[in-house]
């Protein structure tokens, strides 16, 4: 009887061994709840797209992914708790979390584990720590806000802007670039206007900047408060035009601020409706999987997994340090790897480098106004 | 505030009852397939059926025998069960909801003011008018006053007190979800905007006074203009503090409440 035992325990031992040597482990560490919850499933639901695909066509060197998610709640303190547990799972690669306060506390147990860690923050600090192990999948501040900053000075030839933002870490680090990019082309700060995570009533905010009569007006947060700022602008009359980095212009503040966010202007490291086949191939895809438009950040998850793919096969094998070696320095174009959608290249630092757009908010979709070149370029 | 008066019952769940009408609605436009105004209806008698008839008969009415404690820890376990309930059967992300009014400006005397804030000023003037109006100038608002002032000797002048009670249960539940059809466009709906609508009501009735209507009503115009007022010409990072700094100083000068009137009662 007892032997009996032995032999399930190892048979099921070895069916267990054998499955994991036929999956590669990446599990997704996302905010599927919580304040980032409209950009974590759009990084969530563009990845899950793209490891499907490659499922469907056989995985990576043979081996289908495995990639169960975890919610991080949007809290930083359970994304670190989420993130050890995936790493006591043994993953080949950490897919997430998007929301920059939880990457900053987390990305030490990846770097110490070893693990490379794709994620979607965008927070300045976060490539500027030393961690060889952390790759963004959409620019970084520093190199978002200074396209931005060109934006207010030559093409809105604004002198003044009333700047609000989020006080969380993607936010103060987005506000320390921008005033520094303003100083340096001597445009004034007339109204700087710092608001929570989370906050739903910005009727007071508003004021602040009405009275501020700046040229523009710059919204920095994330997207649901984006959505209830616009609407309250059109609320009280605002007549200045409304800019932003992403979040503002991004589908989803569209879709919930509806006809309050025509006419909103920013820049886009990526969009489901720039003029590229391969990008508007993957929205309707996309669009055709999920019934909602995606986001930057359903694009940020499809490329950073397949980019995953590209160097690993690149390599011929499942090594994590050689991984994260390797794709310092990449470039991947859409001719070596279709997935990756455009041309992206990522530094000694792990920041991304590709082309960008500026767009505007017209009939409820992203208008691409102007392609940006790389900035490497 | 009502439910108190009639029932002794302390409603923690009461930002999540203003939360949930909103999700009935658009449950009915997205699986439904309704129409708004259609859906607003439906909306509107699923919120008094659940948020008035069930929580009465599944809630209150059972706890309630044990003490006010259990039935306080009861809403606050509702509060939760609703908040989780629409994260995992709807979705935790922000969902537009539609204006019952254009969002088109005035001008009034060089103000700006958006037609929108308008009616949600009106259609609570009117609300308050025509609750003020049921509950003094009609006889089942007096037999309602009477259950709350005094219910078993409301009882042996034959008034239909589990009636009156139930009653009470309905206007709260047709308020809120009233109140959710008003704030719902601004704030978006989310299952979390019960945490932060609670507290403030919460407040404002206790500023104001727990036992009076018009109380509360003081109460919520008063932590409404201190809120904006320090966001806007003080300070936004201490405006969530200021409330609380509003109820502690009312607790210790004046804890029957501004409107309130001191009671006493027998422990």
């Amino acid at each position: 009887m007892k032997a009996n035992w032995i032999a399930a325990a190892l048979i099921t031992g070895a069916a267990t061994a054998a499955h994991a040597q036929q999956t590669v482990f990446m599990p997704i560490v996302i905010e599927v709840s919580g304040n980032g919850a409209v950009s974590g499933t759009n990084f969530r639901d563009g990845a899950l797209m793209a490891i499907d695909e490659i499922n469907a066509k056989g995985g990576i060197l043979k081996r289908k992914i495995n990639a169960p998610v975890s919610d991080t709640q949007s809290n930083a303190a359970i994304s670190r708790a989420q993130v050890q547990k995936a790493i006591d799972g043994d993953p080949y690669v950490i897919l997430g979390p998007v929301f920059s306060g939880s990457v900053k506390v987390n990305m030490q147990l990846a770097q110490q584990a070893e693990v490379p860690q794709i994620v979607g923050a965008e927070a300045a600090e976060i490539t500027q720590m030393g961690n060889p192990y952390v790759f963004r999948t959409s620019f970084g501040q520093q190199m978002s806000m200074p396209k931005m900053a060109a934006f207010v000075a030559n093409g809105m030839k604004a002198k003044t802007v009333a700047f609000l933002w989020v006080n969380n870490d993607y936010g103060k680090g987005g506000r320390d670039v921008f005033f520094k990019e303003m100083a340096a082309r001597n445009i004034k700060i007339v109204a700087d206007v710092s608001t929570e995570s989370g906050q739903v009533d910005f009727a007071a905010d508003i004021v602040k900047m009405k009275a501020s009569n700046a040229d523009v007006m710059f919204i920095y947060t994330n997207e649901e408060e984006c959505a209830r700022v616009l609407r309250e602008a059109r609320k009280q009359g605002v007549k200045q035009p409304i800019i932003g980095e992403t979040n503002v212009v991004s589908q989803k503040v569209i879709d919930l601020a509806g006809e309050t966010a025509e006419g909103a202007k920013g820049h886009v490291g990526l969009t489901a409706d720039a003029p590229i086949p391969a990008v508007q191939a993957f929205t309707d895809k996309f669009q055709k999987r999920y019934k909602y438009v995606p986001d930057h950040n359903g694009l940020k998850g499809y490329m950073g997994v397949y980019a995953v793919k590209y160097a690993t096969e690149k390599l011929g094998k499942f090594d994590r340090k050689a991984l994260a070696k390797s794709l310092h320095g990449m470039t991947i174009t859409p001719a070596q790897e279709p997935g990756i959608l455009i041309e992206t290249t990522w530094d000694d630092k792990g920041d991304i480098d590709r082309i960008s757009f500026l767009v505007e908010v017209v009939k409820g979709r992203q208008k691409v106004v102007e392609i940006l070149p790389k900035l490497g370029k | 505030m009502l439910l108190w008066q009639t029932s002794q019952t302390i409603n923690f769940a009461q930002g999540e009852f203003v939360m949930l009408p909103a999700f009935f609605v658009l449950a009915a436009m997205r699986f439904g397939e309704l129409s708004f105004p259609a859906a607003l209806l439906i909306g509107f008698v699923v919120a008094v059926l659940v948020l008035g008839v069930l929580f009465k008969q599944l809630v209150v009415d059972p706890i309630l025998r044990h003490g006010v404690l259990p039935l306080v820890i009861s809403t606050l376990g509702l509060a939760i069960l609703f908040k989780e309930g629409v994260k995992e059967f709807y979705s935790a992300e922000a969902q537009g909801f539609p204006g019952v009014w254009p969002t088109t400006n005035v001008t009034i005397a060089g103000a700006v003011i958006s037609a929108q804030s308008l009616v949600i000023i009106g259609v609570a003037v009117m609300a308050v008018g025509v609750l003020q109006y049921f509950l003094h100038a009609t006889r089942t608002g007096r037999q309602m006053q009477a259950t709350a002032q005094n219910p078993v000797l409301a009882r042996v002048l034959g008034i239909p007190v589990e009636r009156m009670i139930l009653y009470t249960f309905l206007v709260n539940a047709a308020l809120v979800a009233l109140a959710s059809f008003l704030v719902s466009p601004i704030y978006l709906a989310k299952f979390t905007n019960g945490e932060l609508l609670g507290l403030a009501a919460f407040v404002a009735a206790i500023v104001g006074g727990f036992n009076q209507v018009r109380g509360a009503i003081v109460g919520g115009l008063l932590l409404g203009i201190v809120d904006n007022l320090v966001a806007a010409y003080w300070s936004s990072q201490y405006r969530a503090a200021i409330p609380l700094f509003l109820l502690i100083a009312v607790i210790l000068w004046r804890p029957q409440g501004l409107l309130g009137r001191a009671e006493e009662r027998t422990v």
